[in-house]
């Protein structure tokens, strides 16, 4: 097991080093010059300039930049935002809260709805039930989310006025944040009614970003509940005479759950590029709606650390993941 | 002599195809998705012809006139209109021009590139192997439309741009993709064969292996011509892919974002066209898969 893990994490170092090349350059490619950038219209004096460019370290050879940046890194070190001049590391951890607890609860959502479709429409392959599910599930898969919040705002804010348009909570509830996590901090306050609020804040977005997931999951999980209740050992289990829930609930959903664990995993990716989305629609204040603000308001720095902590996150995840895989399904690790 | 060659070649292709589509037919989700496809190419094609008014003219005296058949709609304007009186069905008739040449560009792009850089991977050494797949690896790690924003980001906001950052976004598929059809090919008794009758490597490469790797390539085509409509669309809603007034179904909802809860027609149009278009081709790749990949191919 050991060097099964090592082999893996062996595998990621130098995908990350490439991941933070990519991120140290993509910044350098963007047209303009970052000092006239940072000083916006005022104009500034050439000796200024170079003073500046010096102290930025943009003066020195580019594999003498990336070494610094590099060394930056280790010490935690992602630069300073150009907009709010805090340290883009700061800024990352104190958005990031929100942007756990929206895809958290997406993620659980998608896992709750789509595990026990997909079991059921496998159970039941080829009836009424089975066609309905493939089909919502492929059309989640092709939703347009920027469309689907939307159109969810309109029917059930707009029409029937029971869900709030955006942010995390209402405005009349000021607390200071705690744990960051908005439902938490909200039984926290004491409040009353400042749950409740939160809750229904993170309704719409909940099921926006959880629908993809959700049906990649159903799925998923049909097509390795098919596969599964096709084997020999599930055949032996049934002439056993074994009772239909034991056999599917025990024999069959334990050996299907390692190719689901597996995308489950994957959909971390998707939650991420969905929450810039989501979180743009909803106004809600996570990671995704400030990568998109810092694009726009050009704060490359906070771009730059940005796109390194999302990609060592989703790596991350997606290393658990593989390390859960290979101890679930021995098979895996032994195979290298 | 080559006059026989031919004509047995077109037999060949006639068979292949009709078992294709023997294959293909049994799915009816798939015919009913390739009927839609086709439709939506109809009128990419003829929409000049099928829009009743210009997707540009500006009716002043209409403005966010709602549909025909709500209080207050005209036939003039059947779905209604937007915000400064441009005819939605007529923006909406034009965008699927967009729609399928940013799928086809996209696809063409990445197809291209991903199946040479593939090719190039399975056929040369471990070095080159191994950094072809890394820098694929890299690309795979940063989530697909964060990725392709900021690629939009440096290389400036535009249609042509969206396209590119898209395109650079999911040629790992394909290059990964090749590559292992190609690794699981190499060592067939053929190729050893074509490589004895002295067969270069580039004959090796397109001309012997290629052919055999196609089915899973054309799946996963039909499967990033959805990717791309909805990440460029996705591009336009955030003002980062085709600019207005350009009638791109995701630009059209960019334009729609503060009309919401005043103007639902001007939100729902567009989004459901790229639904529709996008479910179309993913039963259609779905059918495609069934009946190309030999693995599932009941004999």
């Amino acid at each position: 097991m050991l060097r099964f893990f090592l082999t893996r994490v062996g595998l990621l170092a130098p995908t990350f080093l490439g991941v933070t090349v990519v991120a140290f350059i993509f910044v350098r490619l963007i047209p303009g010059d970052p000092v006239e950038v940072m000083v916006g219209e005022m104009g500034i004096s050439p000796e200024r300039h170079a003073e500046l460019l010096a102290r930025l370290g943009l003066d020195l050879p580019l594999w003498e930049q990336y070494l610094r940046y590099l060394g930056g890194l280790f010490q935690g070190d992602l630069g300073v935002s150009i907009v709010t001049k805090q340290p883009v590391l700061h800024e990352f951890f104190t958005l990031l809260p929100a942007t756990l607890e929206l895809s958290f609860c997406a993620i659980t959502a998608a896992i709750l709805l789509g595990l026990p479709l997909g079991i059921l429409a496998a159970t039941r392959q080829g009836s009424a039930f089975d066609h309905t599910v493939m089909a919502s599930s492929l059309a989640g898969y092709s939703m347009p989310i920027f469309w689907w919040g939307p159109l969810l705002i309109i029917l059930f804010s707009g029409v029937l006025g029971w869900t709030p348009v955006s942010g995390r909570i209402s405005l009349l509830y000021f607390f200071e944040p705690v744990t960051g996590f908005m439902l938490i901090d909200s039984l926290l306050s004491g409040e009353p009614g400042a749950f409740t609020s939160a809750l229904g804040h993170l309704i719409l977005p909940t099921i926006v970003l959880g629908t993809i997931p959700m049906a990649v999951i159903a799925r998923q999980t049909r097509s390795a509940m098919l596969e599964v209740l096709g084997e020999d050992y599930v055949r032996t289990a049934r002439a056993k005479g074994l009772p239909a829930s034991r056999v599917i609930g025990l024999h069959a959903l334990r050996n299907a759950l390692i190719p689901v664990v597996t995308v489950i995993g994957l959909q971390v990716g998707v939650l991420m590029a969905g929450a810039v989305l989501t979180e743009t629609i909803f106004s809600w204040p996570g990671i995704g709606k400030w990568m998109v603000d810092s694009i726009f308001r050009r704060d490359y720095p906070s771009v730059q650390g940005g796109l390194l902590l999302i990609a060592a996150i989703v790596m991350l995840v997606n290393l658990i993941v593989d390390l859960l895989y290979g101890l679930i399904n021995p098979r895996i690790r032994h195979r290298n | 002599m080559s006059a026989t060659a031919t004509l047995t070649v077109t037999a060949d292709a006639r068979r292949e195809l009709r078992e294709f589509w023997f294959y293909f037919s049994e799915n009816r989700g798939a015919v009913a998705g390739f009927a839609v496809v086709l439709a939506v190419v109809l009128t990419a094609v003829f929409a000049d012809f099928i829009a009743p008014h210009s997707p540009v003219e500006q009716f002043r005296d209409h403005l966010l006139q709602p549909p025909a058949w709500q209080d207050g709609g005209s036939w003039t304007f059947p779905l209604g209109t937007d915000a400064v009186g441009r005819d939605m069905l007529s923006r909406l008739i034009h965008g699927s021009q967009y729609s399928l040449l940013i799928g086809c560009i996209v696809v063409v792009l990445s197809l291209t590139f991903g199946v040479l850089l593939g090719l190039v991977a399975g056929f040369s050494g471990r070095a080159v192997e191994t950094v072809i797949m890394r820098v694929m690896d890299v690309i795979l790690s940063f989530p697909s439309l964060l990725l392709a924003l900021v690629l939009v980001a440096i290389l400036g906001p535009s249609l042509g741009n969206a396209m590119i950052a898209v395109a650079v976004v999911i040629l790992p598929h394909f290059v990964r993709l090749t590559r292992a059809s190609v690794l699981a090919e190499r060592s067939r008794e053929y190729v050893t064969a074509s490589r004895v009758a002295g067969a270069g490597t580039p004959r090796l490469m397109f001309s012997t292996v290629l052919p055999n790797c196609m089915a899973p390539l054309i799946v996963q085509a039909t499967l990033s011509f959805s990717t791309a409509i909805l990440d460029a669309a996705a591009l336009g809603f955030l003002g980062m892919g085709a600019q207005p007034p350009t009638p791109e179904w995701g630009t059209l909802l960019a334009d729609s974002r503060d009309l919401i809860l005043r103007a639902w027609w001007v939100v729902t149009f567009p989004g459901l066209m790229i639904l529709v278009t996008v479910l179309s081709i993913n039963l259609m790749g779905d059918g495609l898969r069934d009946a190309l990949d030999p693995r599932l191919k009941r004999s």
